[in-house]
């Protein structure tokens, strides 16, 4: 699904990442996580292609049209510049498709459009709904190019509850019915329960890759993110509260 | 939902610009009527009827469809690929160094001496700012360097020209400078047209097939490039097909104001926000546009040479504020 090998990227002469290798396959939920700054937006862009980077993609090999084939992805910040229709927003997951006004692309979108409950709404505005009605037209936007890897730049950054346990849930299901997911998040608890993986960038490098219980450790935590935290295996996960920072204070 | 009512909107607007279009043929100062001046335009009738026909209206009618065409579709291209509705085609620098052209052609003689030079050097303007602004961004360069490069040729090009202007030591060619850049579509010849229409052709071909592209920028242009759309080839596409419009449109009408951003803003709502369907719309509107306004020239000060750039701006400025406090209101 997606291969980086040595993925490397300099800005003003600092690494921003550094040797990157990162292998995620069909039916994995993988959430990379990382303090601000960490380069976790650099790594998503770099990964497509569209940052040029050193080091190997395999992604950013394709042309513009397999990648889009290949992967969806789905920006940091939600932005819809036009008051266009849910409807219309959503068939833009198709436009690298040949025949983009024939009855599959009509299919894919109408799937898209059930799968995030949309119907709805789908005659209104996108610009006037809420941050988690948005969201949702996004992520079908990004369903409806049916592609088998999915990846998403802090998809649950501004929703409230609800909303980000109904994106969690959906990305998880997507990974068990074949895709693969890659999403990076701030929310370590939400992660923890959700993801199938989670993998730990630390200032342009992987600090930890593997099963929930296994990155987010006390000495993780304290080490990437300068943090204490209560960890609890409990019945439908781990259970993730952030107690302190190391440093009486970071800032 | 917008989906029928958009072959509805075209339609209305394709009969509109045929209405224009047969009605700027039919009014001027020579008064013929209107199964004579059809007449006339087919050959039949008075010599000199036909001579009138053929030599003035024909070229004008046609290049104010031609012009407005340009500059309404252009407008929408550039307003999408911004994701601005304040954008407007002279951004990119083309108009400003179309004009400089010009400018240089009217002081050096150049325009007196020879009929077709004043448009070719405007053209030969036109596509020097291309380079420029295509060199200045950069290969890789974004949607900011591409509006701070355009601005930039903007700005020096407007430079020249006042230099020009400044150090004019003949104050007709300055008075004929002065009156040039402020657009007019009187006395143009079928040369006029010809030398337009191929670039206007190119123009409208490389604009044309950018629609899909606008429609996936509506996301970011992150989005549009991993769904599918291939940015630098747009970016070339746009800046070359922007530039044979407004560099053509500017090189036989002078500078004809605030069609290309005023008119996308008005059928936006009419296209359901979708930029794709906003280009052929803002096409025809902006052919209707220009053909009403060079109509109304001639009708509010027949005899007195009221230019139509300055009723563009005349009545497009305070419109364009109209609609700015609407869309406020309406939190659009």
């Amino acid at each position: 699904m997606l291969e980086l090998r040595a993925l490397s990227l300099h800005r003003a002469g600092r690494p921003v990442l550094n040797g990157i290798d990162l292998r995620i396959g069909a039916g994995e939920f993988v959430g990379l996580l990382g303090p601000n700054g960490a380069g976790k937006t650099t790594l998503l862009r770099a990964a497509l292609g569209l940052l040029p980077a050193r080091g190997h993609s395999s992604l950013a090999a394709l042309s513009v049209r397999e990648r889009a084939h290949a992967a969806a992805y789905m920006p940091q910040g939600r932005e819809i510049a036009w008051p266009m229709p849910v409807e219309a927003l959503v068939a833009l997951g198709r436009i690298a498709h040949p025949h983009s006004a024939g009855s599959t692309d009509r299919a894919a979108i109408e799937r898209a459009i059930d799968a995030l409950h949309l119907d709805p709404l789908r005659h209104r505005r996108a610009t006037e709904l809420s941050g988690g009605e948005q969201a949702r037209t996004l992520i079908a936007r990004a369903l409806a190019q049916e592609t088998p890897l999915l990846i998403a730049d802090e998809p649950i950054a501004g929703l409230d509850p609800a909303a980000q346990i109904e994106v969690m849930r959906l990305f998880r299901q997507l990974a068990e019915q074949g895709h693969a997911v890659l999403a990076s998040l701030h929310d370590l608890g939400l992660a923890a329960r959700h993801c199938t993986r989670l993998v730990m960038l630390h200032q342009g490098k992987i600090a930890a890759d593997g099963p929930p219980e296994a990155v987010l450790t006390a000495g993780n935590l304290g080490r990437v993110f300068g943090i204490t935290a209560h960890l609890v295996q409990g019945p439908g996960g781990l259970m993730f509260q952030p107690l302190d920072t190391l440093r009486g204070g970071a800032l | 939902m917008t989906a029928p009512r958009q072959p509805l909107l075209i339609a209305a607007l394709s009969a509109l610009v045929v209405a224009l279009f047969l009605a700027s043929l039919l009014i001027g100062p020579a008064g013929i009527g209107p199964g004579q001046s059809l007449a006339a335009l087919l050959g039949r009738g008075d010599e000199m009827l036909t001579l009138v026909m053929r030599e003035l209206r024909l070229p004008r009618a046609i290049l104010g469809l031609l012009v407005g065409a340009a500059l309404g579709m252009s407008g929408a291209v550039l307003q999408g690929f911004l994701r601005n509705p304040l954008a407007e085609p002279g951004l990119i620098g083309t108009s400003a160094s179309a004009a400089l052209g010009a400018v240089l052609a009217i002081q050096t003689g150049l325009s007196a001496a020879f009929p077709l030079g004043l448009p070719l050097a405007a053209l030969a303007g036109a596509a020097l700012s291309v380079l420029l602004v295509l060199a200045l961004a950069g290969p890789r360069g974004g949607t900011l360097a591409l509006i701070l490069a355009g601005i930039a040729i903007s700005a020096l090009a407007g430079a020249g020209t006042s230099l020009v202007l400044n150090l004019s030591p003949n104050p007709f060619a300055a008075n004929e400078i002065v009156f040039w850049m402020m657009g007019s579509l009187a006395d143009r010849s079928m040369l006029h047209v010809g030398i337009a229409a191929p670039f206007m052709g190119l123009g409208f071909a490389a604009l044309w097939p950018t629609r899909r592209a606008l429609q996936a920028l509506t996301l970011g242009e992150d989005a549009a490039a991993s769904s599918g759309v291939h940015l630098g080839r747009l970016r070339l596409m746009l800046v070359a097909g922007i530039a044979a419009l407004i560099g053509s449109a500017t090189a036989v009408a002078g500078t004809v104001g605030f069609v290309g951003l005023v008119v996308p803003h008005v059928l936006r709502r009419a296209v359901g926000a979708s930029p794709a369907r906003l280009v052929p719309a803002s096409a025809l509107g902006g052919a209707a546009t220009v053909l009403v306004a060079d109509i109304a020239v001639r009708l509010i000060a027949p005899g007195r040479d009221l230019k139509l750039g300055v009723l563009t701006a005349l009545v497009g400025a305070p419109f364009f504020l109209h609609l700015i406090l609407k869309t406020r209101r309406e939190g659009l």
